[in-house]
Order: structure tokens, then sequence, then C-alpha cells
């Protein structure tokens, strides 16, 4: 559920893939193997958990619906698989000296899907889309912090700010919309949601709600056609039907679990046919203890809470390793993570040793600390239908339960679990995740502005150095400079421990082996999907 | 019979009415709102967006007004737009998914019928034989076992090991290019496994039920005489028995005409089949107020029809009943 926001970030890769550390000869670098000439043809198919809901990009912020917007539409800007911004629509960019003015020049080639020319007045069209106040859009925060937008020419786009805005660069990767068919209609309710236009390596086929969205290739993309013909999104709600159909050779990939990827999958028929990638994904899981209640006022408790938890061991126990320890809120292989901040390794006697200097001790004798009378005991509360979050619950029950602390886990259905318990800072503690993007940009979770009911600060976080660091940390372009800032901004939430940061999952996806040109980047391996491609000998459903 | 149909039609308006009063009032009355899944714990959203949604949908307004709102346009048949991101019209929504779990679940009822009925017979003839006893214990474990479960044993057996039948979904991906027996072939397999999984459960009530409805008339004077007439086993229990013993069976007909268009959530997940179960149980997640309201009062009237229909047709079947209502007391 939290990745609704996640359709502009792009994982990172360890390049470490499973294939290569087999000893099989026939289990070389996984679709890199024979320097084989690209070629035209052949069918990928993918399952989706959920039917996409609306193909305006604009309109939607579902995972499906964004699979499929990514490869109809074009931002201006993308990552590429070095996780750098590059040109897409736009050939290159240009900073003002002060940070405040944008600058793109667009490539001069692009044609809609149905043949009209892409100009900056479809650039403009967007971004008036996206602050239209009568367009129910989630994204509209970015397109706010510009003043005014110019288009001199047909392929210039200029973005004024009042105040220099780092993320603003990312917000231009947003998908451009014809503005020739939706201007003066009723957005709402266009036709397009259904059937949309776009500049993109693919075109829209068909969409069998519940069933399938069939995507064909493009063949007058201003990159040159993609490879893969076609492109079939299958609607599998389960994903234990996914993985079945997976193992009959019906889908061409899928996201494994950590069970699947280490124990179902490792058949020497699957490794036949698959092969198997893994690399950190954006996002992490942690334990956020809800600073307006007294019990966490004091920062020694929750160190202590942090030192009683053995990451390791959920890391091990609830992904079966596939993962790694998070120190704060970036992950580890990207330049603004910062590796030289305080860690706390699984350390009992610490524990309590902090917690009898903040004044908590066993003085009834059952097991559990007190003070003044009142027991060290609070409610962890997470989602319903999320089993990572529900075993990490547990594990870290029993380690709390170890040093005296007593912990009771509730799970609730989302909608009850926002509405009555995060939005209105009526809990103890929580077990969530983040997911986010190369962007650093974290004010809207820790910044001391966004604790009001219903926004990301909800646990109540006020730092008035990390309220400066992350004002400064938007408003430079600099990497370095950014670094500095978010060094210390990383720092500061290790020591401050207003959540526990848990872990970094991996994702695992397997990718048939009939497809090739597979290149994993520290952006995952999905980001060059227009250069792969089906040896003729090897396509399916070629008609 | 023409009056008492009226007065039984008018009957059924206050209680629609009712039914939709509650239901209304109930899945408001669950927390969260169709707005949440939008602009919940993304960092992009403003608060504004979530008045402004909820001014688009109505829902700023007191919630007797919605309600009042909801039943002018159900008057005139409009089911309203969903709120889900593709804001379609609801009715579009259901009619979309109603032929595929139309088509399964009366497959599944024929099944059901085509099987349990002989069983049931054959079970209640031979009462305690061994055949009537491995019955048992086989249909009863196919009602106590979770169909996802099955489900997914069935796929793994047939689908992955044997290769035999597709594992999911209703065409395969290349069914525009078969031939037209190809077609129906291919649509057949994929409907094998959800009609057999879906009958599954229904198999043991009805047999059992069929089966204690034989015991019943068996025992009767009736079936005494016919017996005593020398008639031949045979004709006694296919043409005497099984006749009256069938009648109860109109009822759970009637009962399952609303069954009808009502899908299972667990096997249309499973089977990856766009079926009204899961609409529905998608439009409870999102609160997706309209479409589920949509659902509830599609239900609701086949619900009330289906007893109608039930009790007209056990009157004409059954000649008891028919004369009873019009000379009471004479039965």
């Amino acid at each position: 559920m939290l990745h609704v926001f996640f359709r502009l970030s792009i994982a990172v890769v360890l390049l470490l893939f499973l294939g290569a550390c087999e000893s099989q000869p026939e289990a070389s670098l996984p679709g890199m193997s024979e320097a084989l000439e690209p070629e035209y043809g052949g069918t990928f198919i993918e399952a989706s958990i959920a039917d996409a809901s609306n193909l305006l990009p604009v309109l939607s912020s579902d995972s499906a619906s964004s699979a499929i917007n990514s490869l109809v539409y074009n931002g201006l800007l993308r990552y590429n698989g070095q996780l750098e911004l590059e040109g897409e629509l736009a050939q290159r960019w240009e900073v003002s000296e002060d940070n405040r003015i944008l600058t793109f020049h667009l490539r001069r080639d692009v044609r809609w899907h149905d043949g009209s020319p892409f100009t900056s007045a479809d650039v403009k069209f967007t971004y008036e889309l996206y602050i239209d106040p009568e367009i129910p859009t989630a994204y509209a925060e970015s397109f706010r912090q510009v003043t005014r937008v110019e288009t001199p020419d047909p392929y210039t786009f200029v973005a004024h700010y009042d105040t220099p805005y780092a993320p603003a660069l990312l917000s231009w990767a947003t998908a451009i919309h014809p503005r020739h068919l939706l201007e003066g209609t009723d957005v709402l309710r266009s036709p397009l949601s259904r059937s949309p236009v776009g500049t993109g390596p693919y075109r829209f086929a068909e969409w069998v709600s519940g069933e399938k969205i069939v995507l064909e290739a493009n063949p007058d993309y201003f990159e040159g056609p993609p490879y893969i013909r076609r492109v079939v999104y299958r609607i599998i709600p389960d994903v234990s039907t996914q993985f079945l159909e997976l193992q009959t050779g019906s889908l061409d990939f899928m996201g494994l679990t950590p069970l699947q990827f280490d124990r179902q999958t490792d058949t020497p028929a699957f490794r036949r046919n698959y092969n198997k990638y893994q690399y950190l994904s954006f996002g992490y899981t942690y334990l956020g203890y809800n600073l307006r209640r007294p019990l966490f006022a004091d920062k020694r408790v929750r160190q202590a809470l942090a030192y009683a938890i053995d990451e390791q061991e959920l890391i091990d126990g609830v992904l079966l390793g596939y993962g790694v320890a998070a120190t704060g809120p970036y992950k580890p292989d990207t330049w603004v993570y910062n590796p030289a901040v305080k860690q706390y390794h699984y350390n009992p006697e610490k524990a309590r040793q902090l917690l009898a200097e903040a004044g908590w001790q066993d003085t009834t004798g059952d097991g559990i600390l007190d003070q003044d009378g009142k027991p060290l005991s609070f409610t962890i509360v997470t989602n319903q239908g999320n089993d990572l979050r529900i075993k990490t619950g547990e594990i870290i029950q029993r380690r709390f339960r170890e040093i005296g602390v007593d912990v009771r886990l509730r799970v609730i259905e989302w909608a009850t679990f926002l509405k009555d318990f995060i939005n209105p800072g009526n809990f103890d503690a929580t077990i969530l995740g983040w997911s986010g993007g190369p962007e650093p940009d974290q004010y809207n979770i820790w910044h001391s502005s966004k604790t009001a009911p219903g926004q990301l600060n909800f646990i109540g976080f006020e730092h008035p150095e990390v309220d400066e660091l992350l004002e400064r940390g938007r408003r430079v372009f600099e990497q370095e400079q950014r670094k500095e800032y978010y060094n210390r901004f990383q720092e500061i939430l290790a020591e401050e421990q207003p959540y526990t940061f848990l872990y970094v999952s991996e994702a695992l996806p397997a990718v048939s082996r009939r497809f090739r040109g597979i290149e994993p980047a520290p952006a995952g391996i999905r980001y060059n999907f227009q250069d792969w491609f089906v040896p003729q000998a090897e396509q399916k459903y070629t008609r | 019979m023409l009056p008492y149909l009226i007065r039984r039609l008018l009957l059924l308006i206050p209680l629609l009415l009712g039914i939709t009063l509650i239901s209304f009032v109930v899945i408001h009355l669950a927390p969260g709102e169709p707005t949440d899944l939008q602009t919940q714990m993304n960092p992009q959203a403003s608060s504004e967006l979530q008045e402004r949604l909820r001014r688009q949908y109505g829902l700023d307004q007191p919630l007797y007004i919605q309600y009042g709102q909801w039943l002018g346009r159900l008057a005139v048949l409009d089911f309203g737009e969903s709120f889900a991101g593709d804001r379609r019209p609801v009715i579009d929504k259901i009619f979309e998914r109603l032929p595929v779990t139309i088509l399964i679940n009366l497959l599944s009822i024929a099944f059901i019928l085509a099987v349990s009925i002989p069983l049931g017979i054959i079970s209640a003839v031979r009462r305690n034989s061994m055949f009537d006893r491995s019955t048992t214990i086989l249909v009863f474990t196919g009602f106590a076992m979770p169909s996802f479960w099955l489900a997914l044993l069935l796929m793994d057996w047939f689908g992955v090991r044997l290769g035999l039948l597709p594992i999911s979904g209703l065409k395969s991906l290349g069914y525009e290019y078969l031939s037209f027996s190809g077609q129906i072939l291919d649509r057949i397999s994929h409907l094998i496994l959800p009609v057999f999984v879906s009958a599954i459960g229904g198999l043991a009530g009805f047999s059992r039920y069929m089966r204690s409805n034989m015991l019943e008339v068996i025992r009767q004077d009736y079936i005494l005489t016919a017996r005593a007439k020398g008639l031949s086993e045979h004709t006694v229990i296919y043409k005497h028995a099984l006749r009256n013993a069938l009648l109860p069976v109109i009822t759970i007909l009637g009962l399952s005409v609303p069954g009808l268009i009502g899908g299972s959530v667990i096997f249309e997940t499973i089977f990856a089949i766009p079926g009204m179960g899961k609409l529905f149980f998608d439009g409870v997640m999102m609160r997706d107020y309209p479409l589920i309201m949509g659902i509830l009062v599609m239900g609701a009237v086949l619900t009330l029809l289906g007893n109608l229909l039930a009790d007209i047709c056990y009157a004409l079947a059954d000649p008891r009943i028919r004369h009873g209502q019009q000379a009471p007391g004479k039965g």
C-alpha cells in the first residue's frame, strides 16, 4: 500500500545473481550470454495482482496503472541504469545560476501515438493539468512549487520557481499528457482513461477488464522501436497462481517471495527456464515510536529498544536472508547513504543498562520493568495483509520481553489502521514501511511542519536541526552539498532513534531465459526493457 | 393467484428500501473513505486534495442527503459512477462481470444436480451400505476441504505436473488465432477446474439433502401401496418416490437465484477469473460506495424475486399447497 508513489522510483541492483553463483555451466551470466544480434518480435507476458485503475497518469496512483503508463508515456527526464537523470523527451536541460529557472530543450522528432507532433504546449498543458484544482491528482505537490511556466518556442519549455527546489527535476519525469486530445474535454471522464495515447515505446492495444492489458511496440518510437513486439499484463490476483503459471512457462516475469526464491525455484527445471536476479529494493521497514507518548520521550528508552532488536535475526527469519539491515531512511548502495552513523547491534546488556539509566527497574519481580508503579508495556500496531511485518512484530515482541519490556501486537485492517490509529496519533509504536526513490528529499516525513493529523510525520518528530537540514537539502542541486546535509540528517536520526530502522528487502525477480539483453544495473533490471529481445527461434505467440 | 402475486410484489418495495437503508448505513460505518487510497500516506498529496475529492464524490454532505441522492438516482435505474480511479458507470462494471459469473454458477449448479441427485437416491435406497458410507465420507471431505487449497492442489496436478489443463484465466493467450472448435475446447478446458471447485462444496449439502428427502418419502404409505400393487422396485423408486423427493429442490433452486450473480472471492482470485465476487471484494476494500450499493441492490432484488419464484413454483408443483391456499381448512 505504501508504494503509491513508487512510479518514479527505480530499484538498485547488488550485482549478485544466483545464476552466477551456481556451478552449472549453462547458468552463466543471465541474459548477457552469447553476444546475439537483437531480433524483433516476441511477446512478454507478466502478471499483475490488480487490474489497472486508470491509464491517465494524472488520475492514477496504483502500481498496476503505473507499470503500464511507464511504457505508454514519456517524461521530460528519466533515470538511467545508474540512477542518474537523463533526457527523455528533453534533449538537454539547464538549471539557472540561482537554481530557480529550469529550461528544457525538447526533442523535435517525437510524435504522439496518433501521429500528432509533440511540442512544448503539451508540457505546459500537463503542468496546468496537475495544478488544476478540479483534477484530483495525487501528484500536485511538486508542481505547486512552480510559479510560472513559459513556452518561448514549440521546442523549449521553461519553469520558474520562487525558491530553488531540488526535487523539481524529478517532478519533470512525470508523464506528459497529449494536449490535443484532452484540452477542453472533461478529463475525469476522458476515453483516454481506458485507451491511452502517449509518446512512449509501446502503444495501447487492448484492455479486457480484470483479465489482461495488451500493448504493442510503437514502430515510430523516437529512440527506435523496441525489440519485443507485444507486452501482455495478465491480471492474476493470487500470487500462488502466478507462481504456478510461471512454472508452466505461461509467464515470463515474476517478482518472487523469499521463500519461492530460496526453496521452491531451486529445481533444475526452473533453472533451465528462468534466470533469477536479486537487488536491493527502494524502501525499508521500521519500528516507529509515537514521540507524543511520555513513555518514548526519553531517547535512552528508544536506544535501548534498538539494542534489544537483533536485525540479523529479522533478516534471516523474515526475509530468509534476502535483505540488509537499515540504518536510516536511505538504502546502503545509494550516494546519499551515510555508513558512519551510530549503529545498534544486538546487545541486550546495553539495552537493560540504558533502561535502568532511564529509571526502569523491575521492583515487582514479575519480569517486567516498571517505574513509579507503572509497568514498561506498550502496543505495536501494524496493518493486516503484510505477513513480513507481522512476523517482524512477533520476533521483536519476544526480544523485548527478554529485556523486561511487555509488548502486545495488534494487526488492523488498512483503512481502520490509518483512520483510527495512525492519523489521530492513537498508537504507541508501529511497524510500517516507506518506499522511496533516488531523490533523497525527506521533508514530508521528518519536518516538524508535517505533524498534523493525516500528515506523514505521524510519530511527531520535532528537531530544529533536522528541520533546517531538510529545508537546505531541497534548496541545493549539487550532490556534494546535498550529501553534507543528508549525512548529518542521518546521524541525527541514528542518534535520536525516532524510528528503529529495521531492514531493506531485496527484489527477487525471475525472468524467462528466452529474454536477452538484460543488464542488471543500480536501477534494477527493468530500466532498459526496450533493449530486451528474444531470438527468433525462441519467440512464442508470434502472430 | 394474481392478487396474491401483486400483494407479494408490493410487499417487496418496503423490504427493498429497508435493505438499501441498512446497507447504506453499514458501509458508511466502516472506517476509511474512498479517497483514502489516493491521498493517505502519499507525500505528494495535499490535504486540499482530500477535500476536493470528497466534494466531487459528494461525501461532504450529511449522510441522509447522500442516501437521498443515491435513492433518487436509483429510482431512474442510475447506479452512479464508481469511486475507483476510473469513474466508470457502476452498471458497466457489473455487466462486464456478470456473464462469466452466471455461466460458472449455472454450470456449477448443473454439475451439483447431476451428481448429487443420483448419489442421494442410491445412498437412500441402499442405506448404510458400503456405497452410502463411502460417498458420505467423500462428500463431507470435499465439503470440509478449504476450496483455495483444493484449487491449488488441482492446479498443481493438472496444470503443472500433468500439463493437461490451463491453470488460470478464461482463455489462452493465442485464443483469437484458434479455429472455432479450438476456441470452444479452449473455453471448456479453462472452465473445468473452476466449475469443479465451486461445485464441490455444494455437492455435500445437496446430496445429503436428497438422501434424507428420499428416506422420508420411502417411508410413506403411498410407497408401501405402490410396492403392494406389485410395481417393480425401479418404478417405485424413480417414478413415485423420486418425484415427491424432488419437491423441496425447488425451494433450493429458488434460493440459489441470487447466488447466480454472487461470485466467490476466493476461487475467482485463485483462478484469475474476473467475476462478481472479486469486483465486490475490491469495491469493499476501496470503499467504493456506489459499486457496493449497486451490487447489494441487485443481490437483494434477486433474493426477493427468487424467494417469490420459489413460492410460486412450489404452489404450481405441489397440489397440497395450491389447494390449501384456495380453500383453507379443507386440505
